[in-house]
Order: C-alpha cells, then sequence, then structure tokens
C-alpha cells in the first residue's frame, strides 16, 4: 500500500515536472530565437539598413530598404488576391454548403495547405513567369496568395460557425433576404475572429521563401511596379546567409530581426484587436 | 363548440381535422389567417398531422402543449421559418389575408409576420442599430424618420425610458427581460401584421414575464399576435383563444376560458390539471 502511494507520487511529480519542462522549452525556443537575432544582427540595425539599397560586395554599410518595401509590396499583392477568395469561399462553406461540395472543398483546402511551399513556387513560375518571360512582384504575390487562400477559407468558415443560429434567424425573420443577414449581422458578429486569423494568415505567408526564388526573384535596387523582380526579406536572409562574407551575415541576421519583429507586432495587433473590441 | 360552422373550411385529408374555428360564425374579414389539413415532415418524418385552426385578427392566440408536441414547428410555419432547415416542408393550405401563404415570397412575407424567439436575440450591434435593422433593410435610411421610428417602436415595447439615454450602448448590456423587450421592439419597428412568439418568456424571472405579458396586452389592438407558451398559466393570463397541441395534432382549440375550464376533450383536461405533460 505504501509502496503503492509512494509511486503514484512519483508519477505524479515526474509527469507534472514533464510537462512543465516542455512547456518552458517551447517558452524557450522563442526566446532564445530572438535573443540570439538581436545579439547577432542587432548592431547592424540602424536607420540606413531600414531604408538604403544594400551596397555591392565589399563596401561596408547598405540596407535593406527595398526588400522591406519589396515584402510590404508581396503581401499586399496576395492579400488582394487570397483574402477575398478565401473569405468568400469560407462564407459558402458556413453558410450555403450542402453537404457533399462543402466536404470537397473543405478537403481540398486541408490539401492545399499541406502543399509545400516550393511547389507553390513551382506553380507560379509556370502560369505567370514563364509567359511573361521575367520575374516579377506579380508572380511573387501571386504564389503567396494561393497560399494564403486555405487558411483564409478555414479560418472565415470556423469564426463563421461560431454565430449562434438564433442571430440568422432574427435577421431572416426580419424580412432580410439570406445575403443580406449574412452581411449585417453574421459577418459583423463574427469579424473578431475573422480579422485575427486574416491577420495571422498574413504573417505566416510573410516569412515564405521557397515560394518567391523563383517568382520574384531578388533585386539589388529598387523595383517599380509590379512588374519587376523585387528583393524581398526572406530571399535577403537566405541569399546573405550562403554568402561567404561577414558583413552580410550580420546583415542576414538584421534582416530575419526585422522579419521576426513584423510578424510578432502582426500578432500583437490582432490580439489588441480582439480583446479590444470584446465589449460588443 | 368545436364545429367546422364558420367560413365553410375545407378537409384535405382523411386525417385532418375539420377547421376548428370558435364563438360562433365569425365574419370573413375577422380572419387573419385560416390554416386547413396542415402536414409537417422533416425529411421521412412527420411532426404535423392535419392542423387545421382560424387566427382572428387583432387577438391573441396561444399554443400550449408538452415539449416536442409541434406547437413550435406550427408556428414556424407561419412565417416560413422552418425553411433554413434543410429537407422540411410544409403541405396544406395556409391563408393569409386569403393570400396563399405557402406560395408567397418568403422575404415579403417575413415582413408581415414578425417573430420573436425563446432567447432573446439581440444584435451584437448598438440598440439603436438593433431596432433600426428592419427598418433599414426595408428601405428606411436617412436621420429623422429613422430616428422617429426607432423611438416609436422602442415605447410600444416599453422599453423607451430604460434606454432613451444609451441608444448607442451594445444591446447586450441589456438585461435579459430588456434584451427580449428589445427583440419585440425590433420586430414591431416593421409594423408587422402577425406577430408570432416562440416562448419568449422562458428564459425570463417573473418580473420580466409580467412585463412581457402586460405589452402583449398592449399591442393587440395594433397587432395579430400568436404565442407558444409552455407556462399554462401564462395562456390563461394573455390569450383570447388557445389551441392545445398533442404529438403533432391540434386537439382543441377554443376561447382560452373554456380550455382552461370546460375543455371538451379528456387529453386537453389531463394535460391543463397537470396530469401528464
Amino acid at each position: 500500500m505504501l509502496w503503492r502511494n509512494a509511486w503514484r507520487k512519483f508519477v505524479n511529480y515526474f509527469m507534472f515536472s514533464m510537462t512543465g519542462l516542455c512547456a518552458l522549452v517551447t517558452v524557450g525556443v522563442l526566446f532564445f530565437i530572438l535573443g540570439y537575432l538581436v545579439w547577432n544582427g542587432g548592431t547592424s540595425l540602424s536607420w540606413a539598413f531600414l531604408t538604403h539599397l544594400p551596397t555591392p560586395v565589399g563596401e561596408s554599410g547598405g540596407g535593406m530598404g527595398n526588400a522591406i518595401v519589396g515584402s510590404a509590396k508581396l503581401l499586399l499583392l496576395a492579400s488582394a488576391f487570397g483574402i477575398p477568395i478565401g473569405f468568400l469561399g469560407g462564407v459558402y462553406l458556413a453558410e450555403f454548403g450542402g453537404r457533399a461540395f462543402p466536404f470537397v472543398v473543405r478537403y481540398t483546402a486541408d490539401l492545399l495547405n499541406g502543399v509545400p511551399s516550393i511547389v507553390m513556387g513551382i506553380f507560379a513560375y509556370t502560369i505567370v513567369v514563364l509567359p511573361m518571360k521575367h520575374f516579377s512582384t506579380l508572380a511573387g504575390g501571386l504564389a503567396l496568395g494561393v497560399m494564403m487562400i486555405p487558411i483564409a477559407v478555414r479560418t472565415t468558415e470556423e469564426a463563421l460557425r461560431t454565430v449562434p443560429v438564433v442571430l440568422r434567424e432574427g435577421g431572416l425573420a426580419l424580412g432580410a433576404s439570406k445575403w443580406k443577414t449574412i452581411a449585417t449581422v453574421v459577418v459583423p458578429a463574427a469579424r473578431k475572429g475573422i480579422v485575427t486569423g486574416i491577420i495571422l494568415d498574413i504573417a505566416r505567408v510573410a516569412g515564405e521563401t521557397a515560394p518567391l526564388l523563383f517568382t520574384a526573384f531578388s533585386n539589388r535596387f529598387w523595383s517599380p511596379g509590379w512588374n519587376q523582380p523585387t528583393a524581398s526579406l526572406p530571399v535577403m536572409v537566405y541569399t546573405y546567409a550562403i554568402s561567404p562574407y561577414d558583413d552580410w551575415h550580420k546583415q542576414a541576421w538584421a534582416a530575419g530581426l526585422v522579419l521576426l519583429a513584423l510578424v510578432l507586432v502582426a500578432n500583437v495587433a490582432a490580439k489588441l484587436f480582439v480583446s479590444g473590441r470584446t465589449a460588443h | 363548440m368545436t364545429t367546422s360552422d364558420a367560413g365553410g373550411a375545407t378537409m384535405v385529408t382523411q386525417e385532418s381535422r375539420p377547421a376548428q374555428s370558435v364563438g360562433g360564425t365569425v365574419a370573413a374579414d375577422d380572419i387573419k389567417m385560416r390554416v386547413s389539413g396542415l402536414d409537417f415532415y422533416y425529411g421521412p418524418k412527420q411532426t404535423l398531422f392535419g392542423v387545421s385552426l382560424e387566427v382572428l385578427t387583432n387577438r391573441i392566440t396561444a399554443l400550449i402543449g408538452p415539449s416536442g408536441c409541434g406547437k413550435s414547428t406550427f408556428l414556424r410555419t407561419l412565417n416560413r421559418m422552418y425553411e433554413t432547415v434543410p429537407h422540411a416542408r410544409a403541405e396544406g393550405e395556409i391563408l393569409f389575408d386569403n393570400e396563399d401563404l405557402l406560395a408567397m415570397d418568403p422575404v415579403t412575407l417575413r415582413r408581415r409576420v414578425g417573430m420573436v424567439f425563446q432567447r432573446p436575440n439581440p444584435f451584437p450591434k448598438s440598440i439603436f442599430d438593433n431596432i433600426a435593422y428592419g427598418l433599414r433593410v426595408n428601405g428606411t435610411h436617412g436621420g429623422a424618420a429613422l430616428k422617429e421610428k426607432v423611438e416609436k417602436s422602442l415605447r410600444r415595447a416599453a422599453l423607451w425610458d430604460e434606454v432613451k439615454d444609451q441608444l448607442q450602448k451594445s444591446a447586450y448590456a441589456l438585461s435579459g427581460g430588456q434584451q427580449q423587450r428589445l427583440c419585440i421592439a425590433r420586430a414591431l419597428a416593421v409594423d408587422p401584421e402577425v406577430l408570432l412568439l416562440d416562448e419568449p418568456c422562458s428564459a425570463l424571472d417573473p418580473i420580466a414575464t409580467a412585463k412581457i405579458e402586460e405589452l402583449l396586452f398592449s399591442l393587440q389592438d395594433q397587432c395579430t399576435l400568436i404565442i407558444v407558451t409552455h407556462n399554462m398559466q401564462q395562456a390563461a393570463r394573455v390569450a383570447d383563444f388557445t389551441g392545445f397541441f398533442l404529438l403533432g395534432e391540434l386537439i382543441e382549440y377554443n376561447k382560452t376560458e373554456i380550455i382552461f375550464k370546460t375543455p371538451a376533450k379528456k387529453e386537453t383536461e389531463d394535460y391543463i390539471t397537470g396530469r401528464f405533460g
């Protein structure tokens, strides 16, 4: 009896320690990465780094202004393309679908979500870069936009499903058509979930490198318009990190830091948006 | 008393009961809705069997019966709300001001037949926007006219004095009873001819319930009310006419007084005396 008691206590403490340890590792990894980035890249971070063009090899200084602007443009294009399709698809799944077709769409969206990002790159390469015969912001934005669709679909659908049926009936009972009810009651009631999901979706593709390698490619200069190759932060990190120059390594760290900071800011913004609206 | 003398209501199927009308002969234009031989199905499962009754204009009609007896389903056929459920269908005839209700455009129908639900379901919007919703959907825009109608609806629902200084606050800040009156005001804002109430007090405390009942009284000269309720005292207190449902059939329909004092059917008597249900 005594022995069993002792054993039970041991198992209890052991499992408690294990779960606690793993929780610590989870937190630790993020702070380790953040600390390492600041340690290695912090010194290269400056106003010039954020605004200037890269310098040729051998010259010190220079920055990644073009990559930051390039990433912003790519994400803007991806959002303009991926969010409406994902959002409306999610509305269809949650509000209009019957049984069979939504099942197929949902399953396909999950599969699409699992398609390796490099394959997305090949896809955009084939349908945009090859016909146009050059790399462009357009092609990169399209690749990222396709990647955004599945998550936008599923988060929109899930957010809409949390809206109680009685709210839909309330709208219909007042003589609103189904679409009117969705647009004026259901979607506003679910907007917190939808907006959060979409911001996290953007943050996720912000760090994608593989689909940009042969779509947006890279560029050492500013890339006006949408029709030319453009630099982007993830590709810059990749290019600079595998280079043989110490100076470039430091800049790669700094670019990684900027990228991570942007993603964290997007995350925090999404959380604040949610908690700021809980009054409703 | 439960004869089919008035209006020569037609029988549709064999199991359908004769249209149960009340109070002897009733002038045809006093009848707001005439239901004849209504059958209702969820997929293969039939839940209403040959329901026939007449709803009189500007009166309060209560529908009582144990859970699952079909009274809510019946109510939901009257504004075709059942159509949100896949594979649900109604067969039979419902005349609404002598128009075939089952053939009308549901959106148009629901603008004339409002509904209040079991649980208060205000939209996650301000108090003002909740009331204005139906008006905006029906094409009333513009400040002054909208404001005036919102105020009028809130007054009709006896809520104005409690909320007039906080119209821009979220409707969720109101108490349960206030939310339900808000939902009634929201339904009234579009001036429905008929208002359906599906157990509107089941989630409320006795004081809030009393307020709603008072409100129903005051509304009956402006619109026809049909209320489903679990609470027999409530039916006895507010309704002019009462129908008793059991297992999908309308067992008895008559003046409330008669239903509660001298019911014609044994099932009705058993239910109202609390022997089952």
